[in-house]
């Protein structure tokens, strides 16, 4: 109830500040990490390419960030058959891509065909993909067009917030937008400037065209130290998301600046390698795979300490696969693992350890001692993996801890599976668990723990097989739910991996910048950028 | 065969064995052929399957056949981290790049051999400590403290190298300087009652001229050095941040190329001291 | 200057008992983490404060100091060596070998090093203790950083060849070895502790740098690079001056070796 009013206050509040910011204009400036690597929507995988394509691109439906609701935008109703297999779209009249070509149903056509191709291997495409064979296209009338793809797939509908949709026709090719803003000025390794699209077919309640802001810098900064430097000069206008440290730091010297929507969406979680054929010792493979083991390991962090000083207590223990920001898929039966070496100790004997001059042993009398490598760089890993050593030592195991640069990292985890422990993050940005099929399926490449197995090798994991299959080819979102909760349970109970933390969701903001609500979901700060506006002040002067 | 036509021809051989040698330590080095992109987990098998077919490695010697094949036609190749020609990249950040280490350059000769000049010719001994101590200073301090210090004062980051090459500078100029100062006819021109410029000019510099000019061709590729940490720490568009995002990425294509161009301004740069250190001899004997 | 010379000797010696003797000295293991503390002012308990973990800053100076105060001198003795043999070498005897030697100088500039340093890390076992790391480490950067001083050290040695006092004693008859080790190397001196003076504070800010990719001292270890990190956090220094206090040791240190090194010749 709470909360629906808020949103209601906030949906207000953007509907007054619609009218007085009418005449914004002005520049809005923020950075990126590095520079996209590519302006194709249909490929995108990074980062800064993502940003791109949010600011740009035009979509069927876009789902609010805040009240985490599909809502229409170049097609004002949509239709999902009652066998999940076809969405028949109705388009908005009269709309141009941005260099002026009209905008029909042949380019939601021809933009689902180029998706589909499979030789193109879209991230996006990949996530309609719940079948073998092609999907068949339709224009129905001019404003019409239905997709069949071979499948049902659960949840379909959501999965067009990411496909902006291409000009089949436009010399541009896919710079031409349907989004607030185009690609204006490229200058490789600097920056990226875009300038408002003067065909975006938005107005706001004032009857004024979206949006606000004439212009988006977009400098190409890797660092953070010099970013949040340049946030309080006053020359960007937010940062995403920002360090446990530079809020504290913000919050001292203005608290309006900051914002803490709460428990964001990304874990991070270590997880032990059980590939059958990993080049590491035979005993070390008996442990790794044994549940008991990695309960014992979970049991033996303290994941309060680590929130609180890894993170500046910015973030929560982590419980499972989802956050508690995830409010329908999470299950809320589901508690963090209590810190409890006593158990940990207990849980290990069951398999035959045991702790001797505070050395643990296993029953073969070698010495508990394996290493966890993460990647380098990342200061809360670091420390994540720091403070795991001395808990770990409590129960006399030997951790030793080695960074390594991402390559050297990712050759081990997926080629040589030359490792024994691994701790990394996951960037969750999508709600629905089906973006997790390709990490919970046995056979997929994602599987990080055991990756491609031929036959599931535990009975744990061929349930978690059939319970994303059973998920995923139904359209009923209470067995879905049902399908899915399980599946949180039995990783909950088998530690596959062992989450750690889900940090908080920080962000910056210029009390210059109006309008801006950061939410949980990406992109934090801009989602709703056709409604920002500078004040009349910083717009004159950019 | 002249002697610049010798000094050309090792030139080009060195390039091209820099080239080489340096194809082969990245081609060889963990990580290679890995995308980071494979952890998408909206990627299915098939995509992940075709990423990696798309990165699978040539074996050595065929990579180093199509690699220079290419080069003599004036491809440099593509950049896979940045998908773009590497030509281009290179147009684009060279300039940059050539800028800060000029500066930089200039800026580091001029404090520490100044340091270095004025230490020699005063000749007091506090002076010398507290040069020494500044130059320590400077030294100890990490690059990324004083390229957000400079960030902070708003003072043009490129000065940076200028002060990682300072210390330097100043170390080897005040030694060789103070050696070359100590030698006998050197006291005996000062007990005569030459002036301090004139044994300076016309005696103390003419006789380390060599070193000095070693030491200002050393200097620019210790700059170059410089420039990768600095351009990647402060988000300069040049091609000390491309290099950093090449290694990153093991962008061998990149790599070779901004390893052939470094090994080509080293090699200049000392053949050009080279010259001049003979010359000096030379006019010396 | 004869007080300044011994106040450095005392310096260093009383660095290095203190770092030998870390064990006893140090209130807390460097690892260990005071949970309840984190980022803590100084205090009795807490000399220099505590980190982001809760470790006893000064404890892991103490140690950090054994690591580095042993390890880099180490490394560009053996990098001053490697540039003395090489340059010195090829200055001395001239023609095609100084000419191959410097083109391989030059070649050994221009390489990008960091590649065969990643795969040295990736062919060490994930379980190597954090003291081989750190010394394999050193070692090698101490194998690669030669070349710079190699060239300024050939110049140097060309020059000095071609005076009087060794074309003297080539007249007398004195074999090559004797002279470029009776003659040439200590004329050398001034250069090489040029080379030594400034590898030192170079390797240890690289074995830092080296972190970013894996290389360097692992966790829990400290290191004097590892700690001068800590000065990146930028905004907390005005708060935090005791930050300062590796970065001071360090200087302090690498004066000092400048002054027991350098020889007295601007009090002529």
């Amino acid at each position: 109830m709470k909360h629906r009013l808020t949103r209601m206050l906030v949906l207000l509040a953007m509907m007054g500040a619609a009218v007085v910011h009418a005449q914004s204009g002005g520049e809005l400036r923020f950075c990126l990490y590095s520079e996209p690597k590519t302006f194709n929507p249909l490929l995108t995988a990074d980062d800064p390419s993502e940003t791109i394509r949010y600011l740009t691109g035009g979509v069927l439906m876009r789902l609010n960030r805040m009240t985490q609701q599909l809502e229409p935008e170049l097609a004002t109703s949509w239709k999902v058959s009652k066998d999940g297999r076809t969405i028949t779209f109705k388009l908005r009249d009269g709309l141009r891509f941005s260099d002026g070509t009209p905008f029909s149903a042949n380019d939601v056509a021809f933009t689902i065909e180029q998706l589909m191709d499979p030789a193109l291997h879209s991230p996006t495409g990949d996530m309609f993909r719940s079948g073998e064979g092609r999907v068949q296209v339709r224009v129905l009338s001019p404003n019409r067009v239905s997709a069949t793809f071979p499948a049902p797939i659960a949840g379909m509908d959501k999965l067009f917030d990411a496909v902006a949709i291409m000009s089949s026709k436009s010399p541009q090719k896919e710079m031409a937008v349907l989004g607030p803003f185009y690609v204006a000025e490229n200058k490789a390794g600097a920056y990226i400037r875009l300038q408002r699209n003067p065909n975006y077919w938005k107005r706001d309640s004032g009857g004024h065209q979206l949006p606000y802001i004439t212009s988006i810098r977009l400098d190409i900064q890797q660092n953070r130290d010099i970013e949040m430097l340049r946030l309080t000069r006053g020359e960007i206008d937010f940062v995403n998301a920002i360090s446990p440290e530079y809020y504290d730091k913000l919050v001292s010297q203005n608290a309006s600046m900051v914002h803490d929507a709460g428990v964001g969406l990304d874990s991070e979680f270590m997880w032990f390698n059980q590939v059958s054929n990993a080049p590491i010792e035979g005993y070390k493979k008996q442990w790794f795979t044994s549940t008991n083991f990695r309960r014992a390991i979970s049991e033996a962090i303290n994941r309060a300490d680590m929130a609180r000083i890894a993170f500046r207590g910015h973030a929560q223990p982590g419980i499972g696969p989802l956050s508690p920001a995830n409010k329908f898929w999470f299950n809320a039966k589901l508690q963090p693992h209590p810190f409890d070496q006593k158990s940990a100790l207990q849980r290990l004997s069951q398999d035959g350890f045991q702790l001797r001059d505070g050395v643990l042993r296993d029953r073969s009398g070698h010495r508990v001692e394996f290493s966890v490598i993460t990647n380098s760089g990342n200061k809360y890993r670091e420390r994540m993996a720091t403070m795991i050593q001395q808990d770990l030592a409590g129960i006399g195991i030997k951790l030793n801890v080695v960074t390594l640069d991402f390559p050297s990292l990712i050759e081990r985890m997926t080629r040589t599976f030359n490792y024994e422990a691994c701790l990394l993050g996951f960037v969750n940005d999508d709600l629905d668990p089906n973006a997790q099929m390709n990490v919970w399926l046995s056979s997929a490449k994602n599987h990080q723990w055991n990756p491609s197995e031929k036959t599931p090798a535990t009975a744990w994991e061929a349930e978690i097989d059939r319970l994303m299959r059973a998920q995923a080819s139904t359209l009923d979102v209470k067995k879905r739910k049902q399908y899915y909760d399980k599946v949180q349970e039995i990783v909950w109970q088998q530690e596959p991996f062992i989450y750690l933390i889900n940090k908080d969701s920080l962000s910056a903001v210029s009390p210059t910048l109006h309008n801006a609500h950061p939410v949980v979901l990406r992109p934090q700060v801009y989602w709703n950028i056709d409604q920002l506006s500078l004040n009349t002040e910083v717009a004159k002067n950019r | 065969m002249s002697v610049f036509a010798k000094h050309a021809i090792r030139v080009v051989l060195v390039v091209l064995l820099g080239g080489i040698l340096g194809a082969t330590l990245i081609r060889f080095a963990p990580g290679f052929g890995v995308d980071e992109a494979e952890l998408d987990t909206r990627l299915n098998r098939e995509s992940i399957e075709a990423m990696r077919h798309a990165r699978t490695n040539d074996g050595v010697v065929s990579f180093y056949v199509s690699y220079f094949g290419r080069l003599f036609r004036g491809d440099l190749g593509m950049s896979q981290t940045l998908q773009r020609p590497v030509a281009e990249l290179l147009r684009e950040r060279l300039p940059e790049t050539m800028k800060a280490v000029g500066l930089g350059l200039a800026f580091g000769w001029v404090l520490g051999f100044s340091m270095a000049v004025a230490v020699v010719t005063w000749r007091v001994w506090y002076f010398d400590l507290a040069a020494g101590i500044l130059a320590g200073v400077v030294l100890c301090l990490p690059a990324a403290v004083m390229a957000l210090a400079f960030l902070l004062l708003q003072a043009p980051a490129r000065l940076v190298i200028g002060l990682v090459i300072f210390p330097k500078v100043f170390r080897y100029s005040r030694n060789l300087l103070a050696r070359s100062a100590a030698a006998p006819h050197i006291i005996t021109a000062r007990a005569k009652g030459a002036g301090e410029a004139r044994v300076l000019f016309w005696h103390v510099l003419p006789a380390t001229a060599p070193q000095l000019l070693a030491l200002a061709a050393v200097s620019v590729s210790v700059a170059f050095t410089a420039a990768i940490p600095m351009e990647a720490l402060c988000d300069l568009p040049g091609i000390g941040q491309l290099a950093w995002k090449a290694a990153l990425g093991r962008d061998i294509a990149l790599l070779i190329d901004i390893t052939m161009i470094v090994a080509l301004i080293t090699v200049l740069a000392n053949s050009v001291s080279d010259f001049a250190g003979h010359a000096f001899q030379r006019t010396d004997a | 200057m004869r007080y300044v010379r011994g106040a450095a000797i005392a310096f260093l010696l009383v660095t290095t008992v203190a770092c030998l003797f870390a064990n006893v000295i140090a209130p807390e293991g460097y690892a260990h983490q005071f949970r309840e503390l984190p980022n803590a002012a100084p205090s009795r308990q807490h000399l220099l404060g505590t980190d982001d973990l809760g470790r006893d800053r000064f404890s892991r100076v103490l140690y950090g100091t054994r690591v580095s105060l042993v390890l880099a001198p180490a490394a560009a003795l053996l990098a001053s060596l490697l540039a003395a043999l090489i340059g010195g070498t090829a200055g001395f005897l001239g023609g095609w070998f100084e000419r191959c030697a410097m083109a391989a100088t030059d070649l050994f500039l221009s390489l990008p090093w960091l590649f065969l340093l990643i795969t040295v890390r990736a062919l060490l076992p994930l379980n190597v203790s954090p003291f081989i790391s750190v010394v394999i480490t050193f070692a090698l950067l101490g194998c690669l950083g030669w070349a710079a001083g190699a060239r300024v050290l050939c110049a140097d040695a060309r020059a000095i060849a071609q005076s009087d006092f060794i074309l003297l004693a080539r007249a007398t008859g004195i074999s090559r070895v004797r002279l470029l080790w009776r003659h040439l190397i200590p004329n050398l001196k001034p250069v090489l502790e040029a080379q030594f003076w400034i590898a030192i504070p170079v390797f240890i800010l690289t074995e830092a740098n080296l972190g970013l990719l894996g290389l360097g001292v692992a966790e829990p270890m400290p290191s004097w690079g590892s700690l001068l990190r800590e000065l990146e956090n930028f905004s907390n220094l005005p708060a935090q001056p005791w930050l300062f206090v590796p970065l001071i040791m360090l200087v302090l240190v690498v004066s000092s070796f400048d002054l027991v090194l350098s020889k007295e010749e601007l009090l002529i």
